[in-house]
């Protein structure tokens, strides 16, 4: 205990091993957080749901904080639901019993200058043969009403007025969501701010039917960190993989370095036919090639992360980390020390646990942090070949999709450069502790 | 036990203690050999490290080993720790071969011999405290834990690391090298061995830390009725404590006597040769020039034939030295010389 805190006193006296702890336990922090708030199956959900999670979010949307390089702000999604907003009106006029009118009324606040990037008006009809009828009116601040259109509402409609044809010819030729909020007496494109409203309409032909409707005005930023093609918030996925980065790195550089170590040791105090056997597996798994492989199991067998984790371990165990570590533990093996315990009466296995590996721990401690991150690369390497979860959300998957996307060519660098930003964080925090490690380790280590 | 003082009080100036049937140690013949290998699989004949040692230990008895460095008192005294095979030959602890025991029987013998080394930092684990270091013995030959810290207390006290409580959790790196080999000496002690290896103990240590750590093993010699085997280089360390003194040259032990018949009518001509080259503080003879014997140690791979010594020998008889390997000779009681001189 005490040993640690005297690691710990060494390590504060480097600014640069204090950043990567801190980066290291931010990354921590934001790992725990994730696995407590948003639970694994909940994380699958809103990363695999289908439009029915998603459909609220605007597609490839940017992360709210772009606004803060912006004059104006950018505008919010902006929804309304009948069922549950206060902001919509409903009123019905004529004989319930027979046919008869209801009137829904949408009134919303639009306090920016650009335009929104879609709007869309979902509909839920419930009669038992005639369908109900609905005709949609736009009311701007100020006060011109605009037809948007006119329909039979099944039990499921979806209407999409930026793909109304007579609508736009009606703007003038603008699409609704620019027609709709433009003010036609300035010179250029500029939304109107104020109060809009959409009267909604809809003639029932039952007794029992009934609609209710939902407005969504898509903005153009959305969450911490925007959204992608597919209209999935990127915040699920960036903070998802965090604790994915995090436990892949960790364990495959534990688990590799682990095994390695105690492979070689058991290699070089055992000898005989029990080191050849060692040093040639190793020697046969160093010229077989690592990436086609673990491309190969992708293809054929799984993609799933842990199974390619397990593989990723498997092949660096008799890694060329085999010969640097017998070359240590060869001089370990002739310590007096070791020679002591044999003559006390150590078994081998005892030689090797409590003899062998304690004395190189110092040793490795430093290369196993710095080779943390480059195991999250390396599944982030994966991912963008094609070879990700595809389940789990992960930082590599997202690079992948932007870069299948085309995000930077088409100038959503957020999607690609928020994944990045988060490797390159990770890799940062382990390589300056690890160094600052190396440089407190290693002076002691000389005497070896 | 009080048999065995007896034979080893008569051994010190006229029986030879091992003849004796309360020998504790009995060494007989004893031959280790290295073999050496050409390209991973081929024979290239083989070091004969220990080649032809017999000898007896008493109960109680000290005994010195000399020699110069590479004569094979190290690879004897790791095999009478068990920690090297005989190749042919065979230790006797208390009658039963040590070869012919079970993992089991060899490790019950490792824990009855206490080993103290050479460098004492490098004889202790850098990464373990001191009381750790005194634990582990104990823990390997299943010592209950709770009578653990009373019998680590009580080395401790023995060697006179006290108050024990100040070195229970130092680690190595934060003690004196006298400290240090008090802590080695502690672990040999410490699961209260018959039988005490110490190989060269005090040859890294300052000159003031010498003579207290000898003083200190003499003690505990006397205490606890212990056997040592002190092998060393130097003859002026050896009159501290050793009743029997050894010379070995090239495998073989060349002259086995009482120390002070030894020191005052030394008979092998390589035991003249040691007592001429040990160091001696006497002002007067700083620029006299010592007689040293000429040439090298000879090869352990291709011994000498005869006599191992006599292609340095001053007092070699032609015709008969480099041909036939003498017998020990007993020119005295309790004084044995392998030397055609004594015929």
């Amino acid at each position: 205990m005490s040993r640690l805190k005297r690691i710990f006193q060494q390590i504060s006296r480097y600014p640069s091993a204090m950043l990567g702890l801190a980066v290291i336990a931010l990354l921590l922090g934001i790992a725990i957080y994730t696995m407590v708030t948003i639970p694994y199956s909940e994380a699958i959900r809103l990363w695999r749901g289908g439009e029915a999670v998603w459909g609220e979010y605007p597609r490839t949307a940017k992360p709210v904080w772009t606004d803060w390089l912006t004059r104006d702000r950018l505008p919010r999604s902006i929804v309304l639901d009948s069922r549950t907003s206060p902001a919509v009106e409903k009123t019905a006029q004529g004989d319930p019993e027979a046919s008869h009118r209801q009137t829904l009324t949408f009134t919303f606040d639009y306090p920016y200058e650009g335009f929104p990037q879609e709007l869309v008006i979902f509909m839920e009809g419930s009669y038992a043969e005639r369908r109900p009828h609905a005709s949609l009116t736009w009311i701007t601040p100020d006060g011109r009403e605009i037809r948007m259109g006119e329909m039979a509402v099944r039990s499921a409609e979806t209407y999409r007025p930026g793909q109304d044809s007579r609508l736009q010819r009606r703007l003038r030729g603008d699409s609704a969501e620019i027609g709709l909020f433009r003010d036609p007496e300035a010179e250029t494109r500029t939304a109107i701010k104020g109060t809009y409203q959409m009267v909604l309409d809809v003639d029932l032909f039952e007794p029992e039917a009934d609609v209710e409707a939902k407005l969504v005005v898509h903005g153009q930023v959305h969450g911490l960190a925007g959204t992608d093609h597919r209209r999935r918030d990127l915040t699920v996925a960036l903070l998802w993989g965090t604790p994915v980065a995090l436990a892949f790195g960790l364990l495959a550089a534990l688990g590799s370095t682990l095994t390695t170590m105690i492979i070689a040791a058991t290699g070089v105090w055992m000898g005989g036919w029990v080191d050849s056997v060692i040093q040639r597996v190793t020697e046969v798994n160093m010229i077989l090639p690592f990436l086609p492989i673990l491309i190969m199991i992708g293809t054929l067998y799984t993609r799933s992360i842990w199974v390619i984790l397990s593989v990723v371990i498997l092949l660096s165990i008799f890694g060329s980390a085999i010969k640097t570590y017998r070359a240590i533990f060869i001089q370990v093996r002739e310590s007096p020390y070791i020679e002591a315990a044999r003559a006390y009466g150590a078994s081998n296995g005892r030689i090797i646990f409590k003899y062998m590996i304690p004395r190189i721990i110092p040793m490795i401690i430093p290369g196993l942090v710095v080779s943390i991150p480059t195991f999250v690369f390396l599944e982030a390497s994966l991912a963008i070949l094609g070879l990700g979860d595809p389940v789990l959300p992960t930082w590599g998957k997202l690079i992948d999709d932007a870069r299948s996307n085309g995000a930077l060519f088409q100038g959503y660098y957020y999607w690609m450069l928020q994944p990045f930003f988060m490797l390159m964080l990770t890799g940062l925090g382990f390589a300056t502790l690890g160094f600052a490690l190396d440089r407190i380790f290693n002076p002691r280590l000389r005497g070896l | 036990m009080s048999d065995s003082t007896v034979v080893q009080e008569q051994s010190i100036d006229t029986q030879d203690a091992g003849r004796s049937n309360g020998a504790m140690l009995q060494i007989r013949d004893l031959r280790v050999w290295f073999e050496l290998r050409r390209f991973g699989f081929g024979r290239a004949g083989s070091v004969r490290a220990v080649d032809g040692v017999t000898f007896d230990l008493a109960h109680g008895e000290a005994i010195a080993i000399v020699g110069e460095s590479g004569c094979g008192k190290s690879t004897l005294m790791k095999t009478i720790l068990g920690l090297y095979q005989p190749t042919d030959g065979e230790v006797a602890y208390e009658g039963s071969a040590v070869g012919k025991l079970g993992s089991l029987g060899l490790k019950q013998y490792r824990s009855k011999i206490g080993y103290v080394q050479q460098d004492p930092f490098g004889a202790l684990p850098p990464f373990m405290s001191v009381r750790a270091i005194l634990e582990e013995p104990l823990a390997i030959n299943n010592v209950p834990a709770r009578e653990r810290g009373e019998r680590i207390e009580k080395a401790m006290v023995e060697v006179k690391l006290t108050p024990v409580e100040d070195f229970l959790g130092k680690f190595p790196h934060m003690l004196s090298g006298g400290q240090q080999q008090r802590v080695v000496i502690a672990r040999a002690m410490i699961l209260q061995p018959g039988l005490i290896v110490a190989d060269e103990p005090v040859s890294m240590l300052d000159a003031s830390v010498r003579v207290e750590i000898l003083k200190l093993l003499r003690a505990l010699q006397a205490s606890h009725d212990l056997a040592v085997i002190y092998i060393t280089h130097d003859l002026s360390t050896v009159r501290y404590f050793s009743e029997r003194i050894f010379v070995m040259y090239a495998g073989k032990l060349v002259e086995k006597a009482p120390v002070l018949s030894l020191l005052r009518n030394p008979e092998h001509p390589y035991t003249h040769a040691l007592l001429a080259a040990s160091v001696d503080p006497d002002a007067r003879n700083a620029s006299s020039l010592r007689e040293v014997p000429p040439g090298e140690p000879p090869s352990l791979v291709r011994p000498p034939s005869g006599c191992r010594f006599h292609p340095r020998c001053p007092h070699r008889i032609e015709g008969l030295c480099a041909e036939e390997e003498p017998p020990e000779f007993e020119s005295r009681p309790g004084h044995q010389t392998a030397c055609w001189l004594y015929r």
